[in-house]
């Protein structure tokens, strides 16, 4: 994989999507997920549908366009739904997607919304059987006294098919919100996580799974804490972690006991007394947390900040990087706003140098660990010629502002991105903004 | 603290608690359910703010100034007091809404007292503005749910220390039990 040595540039390559200003809700993006191989790229959106892209595998002799990624397959996943019990409509917006590793020739994803969980098939059919005995090729039945010879149907090519199927369906074990879904190493078993709870599924059984993890207080008046996200470590199929709204990270072992209620590490930073105020458990709250693809670190993401903790040391990250300090003035207007709800994600390149995360008015942060450098980029229809290089963006906090710097007031809120991911090989990143996914890669000298 | 601070985090206090109800009133109607996540994070910084307040409140009175006129918040009570919580045993609906009927009381708790602290004057409610309920408030009474009645708060339960009025009320209650 291209080490990101000297000043890496980031070029434009694709942006899909409508053009138009009006977004429909549907449309929003609310995940976005390499497969491991980085050949598909799945998104889900607030009307409940998957798109899959695909890497054309093409243009080897000419290396620095990179192979473009194109619709694969659209599929609607989940629906609204309406709990007559409670008297509440289940939004169908899809809140995760996480790929199986492949196995077969098919691919495999699971999605879910705020309650139940899907694992799809996509499979390519590019043949079709020619040359039935008792069928026409319409379909209809062949008169049986017509038929004077038999003869074996062939395979003949046709347009290639890709073709969505839901093969399992995991409902009714939430009665929170789900905020995650991640496979274990075993390639056999998941976990779901939703405020209060979570619980281990095995990927052929659906009606019935483990809770492994369940906070709910006897008494709700006593809530203080909720999980915010959960994950499997990437190797050590016994080890999850789990966020919480409290800046908290607890690790998890399966072997210690049934109920992982006694976490076997907690991860936390003791807070800075200097920069307490009405909104400090708001911006504490973690949004995101990413393992490593080394299984040595993983990153964490707050409001304000991205912090990487070793695993190994549980009192403080080793690395805390700020995203967009100039807000920290901000925050009572981001509270009524609404905005300091925003639940950012963050990941890791392939090689565990970079991290990224996104930030407002269409901007996006990179923090290359080992050069001890960050970049600041915008996503936008206007730097989107192709294979055009991105500019730096900076944002001026205060006083004299420069030139080509935008000041704090000028920030578009309403243009925030929450999704973010990175080729798992190579220098490909993928960033949403509300309805329009960006694909940049790395400019190749 | 200098009382003109004191009385800028005073106002400021209030605004984040006002605003902070109207989040959590609307977060009744938003699709999907209420979110547990959210409605713990609004209590939690509504419980800082009347912390705040609480405090600002003392050292005001603790340097003697009389409390400037502020908005009357006495009025704000007569929408919210009605307002109920919802019924809570174990296995109702997950997503009731929350409300906040001490956070309620406080106000009239604090409003309430102010005319007691001070006998000679008259009340301070200013008919005026008293009519006309912020708009950032909702206008609407809430709805109850099903078994409830609506009642006036009796007379005297408003009637607590002034030390005591907002550190006895209970924010928890914003998350009802599930």
């Amino acid at each position: 994989m291209a080490a990101p040595g000297g000043d890496m540039q980031w070029c434009f390559s694709q942006v899909k999507g409508a053009i138009d200003d009006d977004v429909a809700e549907a449309d929003i993006i609310s995940t976005v997920e390499f497969n491991h191989t980085g050949e598909l790229l799945a998104t889900g959106d607030k009307g409940g549908r998957v798109v899959i892209f695909q890497q054309e595998i093409e243009n080897k002799s000419l290396p620095q366009f990179r192979s473009e990624y194109n619709v694969y397959s659209t599929f609607q996943s989940h629906e609204p739904e309406f709990d007559y019990l409670k008297s509440l409509e289940i939004e169908e917006k899809i809140n995760k997607i996480r790929w199986l590793p492949q196995k077969n020739a098919a691919q495999f994803l699971l999605s879910t919304n705020d309650k139940t969980i899907k694992l799809w098939k996509i499979s390519e059919r590019d043949k079709r059987p020619d040359g039935y005995n008792l069928k026409e090729d319409d379909g209809r039945c062949k008169d049986p006294n017509s038929i004077t010879s038999l003869r074996v149907p062939v395979l003949i090519p046709m347009d290639l098919m890709v073709e969505a199927s839901p093969r399992r369906v995991f409902a009714n074990a939430h009665t929170y919100h789900i905020n995650s879904v991640s496979v274990n190493s075993d390639h056999e078993t998941y976990l779901s996580a939703d405020d209060l709870r979570i619980n281990l599924w095995h990927l052929e059984i659906t009606d019935r799974s483990f809770n492994i993890v369940d906070i709910k207080p006897a008494n709700m008046e006593e809530l203080t804490e909720v999980i915010t996200a959960a994950e499997f470590h990437p190797h050590q199929c016994n080890t999850f972690v789990y966020s919480s709204s409290k800046g908290i990270i607890r690790l998890c072992d399966m072997r210690e006991s049934a109920l992982c209620d006694r976490h076997t590490k907690l991860f936390e930073e003791p807070e800075d007394p200097s920069n307490r105020s009405f909104f400090s458990e708001i911006i504490s709250s973690i949004s995101d947390v990413k393992f490593s693809h080394s299984g040595r670190y993983m990153m964490t993401r707050d409001y304000l900040s991205v912090k990487i903790w070793d695993l190994n040391m549980e009192n403080r990250p080793v690395e805390t990087y700020q995203v967009h300090e100039y807000l920290r003035s901000k925050l009572c207007s981001l509270y009524e706003n609404d905005c300091i709800f925003d639940k950012f994600e963050c990941c890791w390149n392939g090689n565990d140098s970079v991290v990224m995360t996104g930030s407002y008015n269409n901007f996006f942060r990179m923090f290359d660990r080992s050069q001890r450098r960050d970049v600041m980029l915008e996503a936008s229809r206007e730097n989107s010629k192709p294979m055009q290089v991105l500019k730096p963006r900076k944002v001026c906090a205060g006083g004299k502002r420069k030139k080509d710097e935008i000041s704090v007031d000028s920030l578009d809120f309403n243009k925030k991105i929450l999704h973010t991911a990175w080729h798992p090989q190579d220098n490909i990143i993928a960033v949403a903004t509300t309805n329009n996914l960006y694909i940049f890669q790395d400019k190749i000298n | 603290m200098s009382f003109a601070t004191a009385m800028e985090v005073n106002v400021e206090a209030r605004r984040i608690l006002a605003v902070s109800i109207s989040k959590l009133y609307a977060s009744r109607s938003q699709r999907g359910g209420l979110r547990l996540h959210r409605s713990l994070l609004l209590s939690m910084v509504m419980r800082s703010a009347r912390d705040i307040y609480h405090s600002s409140r003392e050292s005001e009175l603790a340097s003697g100034e009389q409390p400037a006129a502020e908005e009357p918040m006495d009025t704000n009570c007569d929408p919210k007091e009605k307002a109920r919580l919802a019924p809570e045993p174990a296995d109702s609906s997950a997503d009731m809404a929350p409300e906040v009927p001490d956070k309620d009381e406080s106000d009239c708790d604090v409003a309430e007292d102010k005319e007691n602290h001070s006998p000679t004057k008259q009340s301070r409610k200013r008919r005026g503005k008293a009519s006309a309920a912020p708009d950032f408030l909702p206008s609407k009474r809430a709805r109850l749910e099903p078994g409830e009645e609506r009642y006036a708060a009796p007379p005297g339960s408003c009637r607590a220390g002034l030390g005591d009025s907002l550190s006895a009320l209970s924010l928890n209650q914003v998350i009802p039990a599930f």
